[in-house]
């Protein structure tokens, strides 16, 4: 049934922005996990431990993030079960971020100049204290801004969920441009939601880039 | 977890369909190749008026700029093909895709551009200024040809990135090499396997993409 395109379904559209949010939320939970064992694994001492880490980013970064929901959404049909959106697009979403913030996370714990490794070391502390009390505290100042700035690639990316079913809010776009038949102004009304979400972030993400230039 | 143990897994009837896969990524390479091209000179172009322009240029460029990056690429592309011609502005899937893409990718280089134009020292501006040189040769060979050496690693990493992004054109039916996965996929149910060997394939495109953008630095920027 085609019907005008009411006030209503802003409304819609605007609530079906919790949705792309908590997908960003667990995206980020998801990939925040993997991530930090990337990076770890990409500074650690043992060889193979990197090796594994970089071949891992490689794949995930080399793969579009479109393959990785519909091998979860379609493919772990083989193994017999069947999988809902939202684990389907939690656990895509993991692993793309996952090899991004590994590489962003990995680039902030080797901003850290080498010596300040050898100061932990000199002072006795293993591996595990040298990152724990010397290298993350100071890496975590440089990570920030760029953390933030892969938010935003995060948020516009939760809109390929919309493909494997999941609704939120470009998926709600479809669905109101299928019932109003006004896909020009629907999608621009999307488009301007996205920006709303995304924009302050960037700003945020540039001022603190500005302010950590300042500081050092 | 018992059917991963009992499933057979089937290749043959993806292998089969390879033809087909093979045309998709024809245009997923056209697509990829002309967006570069495409984006790279708008991006350039826009960074340049983004530091050299008028007031009135600056701005509408950085709006261009934020725009596009704030918002996704799926939702920019629904609009030029599903929106726009409902303003009278018609195009088959293949060209919204490229001029999506395009927008696009311009978008994001001419802030990598940018970058790179603004890292030049003034002394170097000065120099060329001194040595009697015009403002066009002090844009090509003192700002811009150095800059772009600069940027090069994050503009590659752009242009990996973009080629993987082109996946998504399947979504309006352009027939790409996802699309193509997405015919077979529903025409054998072979699931798993079609998406696990599709995503190899992407996975090789992005390496041979990279041999290639090594390869253009070191025939601009090394060899000379």
């Amino acid at each position: 049934m085609i019907r005008e395109l009411a006030f209503i379904d802003v409304l819609y559209l605007i609530a079906a922005m919790r949705w792309t949010l908590a997908l960003t939320a667990i995206a980020f939970a998801g990939g925040t996990i993997v991530g930090l064992s990337v990076a770890l694994l990409r500074v650690s001492p043992m060889a193979p431990l990197r090796w594994a880490a970089m071949v891992y980013v490689h794949a995930v970064q080399g793969t579009p993030l479109l393959a990785w929901l519909f091998v979860f959404f379609f493919g772990l049909s083989i193994v017999g079960i069947t999988v809902s959106p939202w684990i389907a697009a939690a656990a895509a979403y993991s692993i793309y971020a996952g090899a991004f913030l590994g590489e962003i996370w990995r680039g902030c714990l080797q901003s850290i100049p080498r010596t300040q490794w050898e100061a932990g070391a000199s002072l006795g502390l293993s591996f595990t204290e040298q990152l724990r009390h010397v290298i993350i505290p100071q890496a975590v100042r440089v990570a920030i801004p760029p953390t933030v700035g892969f938010l935003v690639q995060l948020i516009k990316n939760t809109s390929l969920a919309a493909v494997i079913g999941f609704v939120e809010l470009t998926r709600e776009g479809q669905l109101t441009t299928a019932t109003t038949f006004r896909p020009f102004s629907v999608y621009l009304i999307v488009a301007a939601l996205y920006f709303a979400l995304c924009f302050p972030l960037t700003r945020w993400s540039r001022r603190l880039e500005g302010r950590l230039h300042v500081a050092r | 977890m018992i059917g991963a143990l009992t499933y057979t897994f089937n290749f043959r009837d993806v292998f089969a369909a390879w033809e087909f896969l093979a045309d998709g990524l024809m245009l997923t390479l056209l697509l990829s190749a002309i967006t570069i091209v495409a984006g790279f000179a708008i991006g350039t172009l826009c960074a340049a008026g983004r530091v050299y322009g008028p007031r009135w240029l600056r701005l509408a460029i950085a709006s261009y700029v934020e725009a596009i990056r704030n918002t996704p690429l799926i939702v920019q592309l629904f609009l030029v093909f599903f929106g726009l011609p409902s303003a009278g502005i018609k195009f088959d899937a293949v060209t919204a895709s490229l001029i999506a893409l395009t927008i696009n990718l311009g978008a994001y280089t001419s802030e990598i551009v940018r970058a790179g134009i603004e890292a030049i020292p003034r002394s170097q501006i000065e120099a060329g200024a001194a040595m009697g040189l015009s403002g066009v040769q002090i844009f090509r060979y003192i700002v811009l040809f150095p800059a772009l050496k600069i940027i090069y690693p994050a503009l590659a990493s752009q242009f990996v990135l973009l080629m993987l992004a082109t996946s998504i054109v399947s979504q309006i039916s352009a027939p790409d090499l996802f699309h193509a996965a997405s015919i077979v996929q529903s025409r054998t149910f072979r699931d798993f396997e079609i998406y696990a060997v599709v995503a190899g394939a992407y996975l090789a495109l992005a390496l041979v993409f990279r041999l290639i953008l090594a390869a253009i630095y070191q025939l601009v920027f090394v060899r000379r």
